[in-house]
């Protein structure tokens, strides 16, 4: 066996909270291991040379959204990334911009998504609900709707989608795609009663949907492929009929 | 006089319900319903987009016709005057360039003064975006950026181009028009001018494709990846058509340098 590559990860440094203290890269070198991560990688790195890297992740798993981050430029999942696939073993990692620093490498997307929540109304509206029989089973789903619903609800605000993009990081007011994708979660569930003038109330305007300047920052960075391009374009379309 | 500080009245349902019911003034209304304007200004912002792109598409294949022969150039321009009105005598009305002329500037203005909303509004959101392209090394975020400067430099030299085209008509032909590039020193214009509206155009037309979905079909990914190729295509076509035109303009003037004025007599060529 020939021994393990080196890999050389150049990390950005930065405590907002501590008292003068100012972003610098730091390089560290460890032993590639086979199908390592940058999750692993990282983990290695705090083990066993600096137990003061802060980083995120929960799931290690792609499904928890914690743990976004650049990598070489491109917003990613650090538990996704394989190692082997930077040829010359050199990776640079930032935290995500466009989020409030924690430190290093771990940003709040919580605040950001929360915010991003509450302004879409992420929930179920129907003036009917209150009303109903909780006696009586719901009416049962066609599969195909049940599937649309389920393609948009994979997003597990990483926030890969807002740091990729241009606009949002030119214009903090912007809704941003995660929070398209939320939208048209809930514009395609039929139990959703809201109309498409309910939805220009919330996103017609250049905060939201008109914002969008189609640089399909989202499209190609989002790490769970969800179909940014082809639902900002329908909802544009949507809104610019409501009336 | 009814004072309510602005944003106030948003949370109030109340407050909210008699503005919808038409008891409050205009202002407070405007400030709680959502206006129309922003859909309209996006979709005035595409089509503009759109009938200038198509237009210079057009333009660039008809200005083109000089690669034929100085002949076929100057029967397409008094075929575009509407000559076939006239039967009697060469030429038709230029009125109808700058009929044309003043019309497409107007939608130049309206187009540039929609699109200008988008640019970057102050140094720091020009850094952060510069910064984003230099991090992500993404075409669709770069190609954005290009727009913004083509559009930029189009405000002014287009709007030269415009203006001489509505306010001398009858100024074109094969000598008139490779006299004013070369003897009148308006080819290092056309040449930026020609740069400018290929890239803006072709990327804006891709944009538009991706905006509204046009093409999107079963799989919008496929599609996107197709109409990128074809927009590099078509770049390069019009980028070669053009460049050959303004080759072929410059020759011209500069052969005719010693009779710049002269009027091109159809059928006159060898
Ligand atoms: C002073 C002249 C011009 C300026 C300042 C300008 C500026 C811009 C800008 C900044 C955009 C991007 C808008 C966005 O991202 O939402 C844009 C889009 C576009 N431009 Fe222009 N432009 C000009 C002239 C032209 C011309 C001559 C053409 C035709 C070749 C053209 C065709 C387009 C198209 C098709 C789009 C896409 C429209 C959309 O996204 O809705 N523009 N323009
Ligand atoms: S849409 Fe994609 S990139 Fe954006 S937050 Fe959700 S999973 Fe992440
Ligand atoms: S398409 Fe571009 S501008 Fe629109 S949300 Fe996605 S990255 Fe942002
Ligand atoms: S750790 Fe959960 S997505 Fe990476």
């Amino acid at each position: 066996m020939s021994s393990p590559r080196k890999l050389k990860l150049n990390v950005l440094r930065y405590d907002p909270r501590k008292e003068g203290d100012e972003p610098r890269m730091v390089t560290y070198e460890l032993d590639e291991a086979p199908s390592m991560t940058i999750f692993i990688a990282l983990n290695e790195i705090r083990r066993k040379q600096d137990s003061s890297l802060k980083f995120d992740f929960v799931c290690r798993a792609g499904i928890c959204g914690s743990c976004g981050m650049v990598i070489n430029g491109r917003p990613d999942l650090a538990c996704r990334t394989l190692t082997s696939q930077f040829e010359d073993g050199e990776i640079t990692l930032l935290p995500l911009p466009a989020f409030e620093l924690i430190g290093d490498l771990s940003v709040d997307t919580g605040k950001f998504m929360r915010a991003m929540s509450e302004r879409v109304e992420s929930w179920i509206h129907d003036e009917e609900a209150e009303r109903r029989e909780l006696t009586v089973l719901e009416e049962p789903m066609d599969p195909d709707t049940a599937d649309r619903i389920y393609e948009l609800d994979r997003c597990i605000e990483c926030g890969c989608c807002i740091s990729a993009c241009g606009t949002a990081r030119m214009r903090p007011a912007f809704l941003g795609a995660a929070g398209f994708m939320r939208v048209a979660r809930f514009e395609a569930d039929p139990r959703d009663k809201r109309t498409a003038e309910g939805w220009y109330d919330l996103l017609g305007d250049d905060d939201g949907i008109f914002g969008c300047m189609s640089l399909m920052g989202c499209e190609d960075h989002c790490p769970k492929d969800l179909p940014h391009q082809n639902r900002i374009a329908y909802m544009r379309r949507k809104l610019v009929q409501s009336r | 006089m009814l004072r309510v500080p602005r944003g106030c009245c948003l949370q109030q349902e109340h407050i909210m319900s008699k503005v919808v019911d038409g008891e409050m003034p205009r202002l407070l209304r405007d400030e709680v319903k959502k206006s129309r304007w922003p859909a309209r200004l996006d979709l005035a912002q595409s089509f503009s987009g759109l009938a200038l792109g198509l237009f210079m598409w057009t333009h660039l294949i008809l200005v083109s016709s000089i690669l034929i022969s100085k002949d076929a150039m100057m029967k397409l321009t008094y075929f575009m005057e509407a000559s076939f009105l006239k039967p009697e005598e060469p030429g038709g009305y230029p009125l109808l360039v700058s009929a044309t002329a003043i019309a497409v500037f107007l939608l130049f203005i309206a187009h540039a003064g929609l699109a200008m909303r988008k640019f970057p509004a102050t140094w720091k959101q020009h850094r952060v975006f510069r910064a984003q392209m230099a991090m992500m090394k993404h075409s669709d975020t770069n190609q954005w950026y290009t727009q913004v400067v083509t559009g930029f430099i189009m405000f002014f030299l287009g709007s030269v181009h415009l203006y001489i085209m509505a306010s001398q008509p009858d100024n074109i032909g094969p000598y008139a028009s490779a006299d004013r590039m070369w003897s009148g020193h308006m080819w290092p214009l056309y040449l930026v001018l020609l740069f400018a509206v290929e890239l803006h155009g072709a990327i804006g037309m891709y944009r538009l494709a991706i905006k509204w979905g046009v093409f999107d079909g079963d799989d919008p990914r496929r599609t996107r990846r197709r109409l990128k190729t074809v927009k590099t295509l078509i770049t390069v076509f019009f980028l070669a058509l053009g460049l050959a035109s303004f080759a072929a303009y410059v020759k011209i003037g500069i052969e005719h340098a010693p009779h710049a004025g002269e009027r091109y007599q159809l059928g006159s060529e060898p």
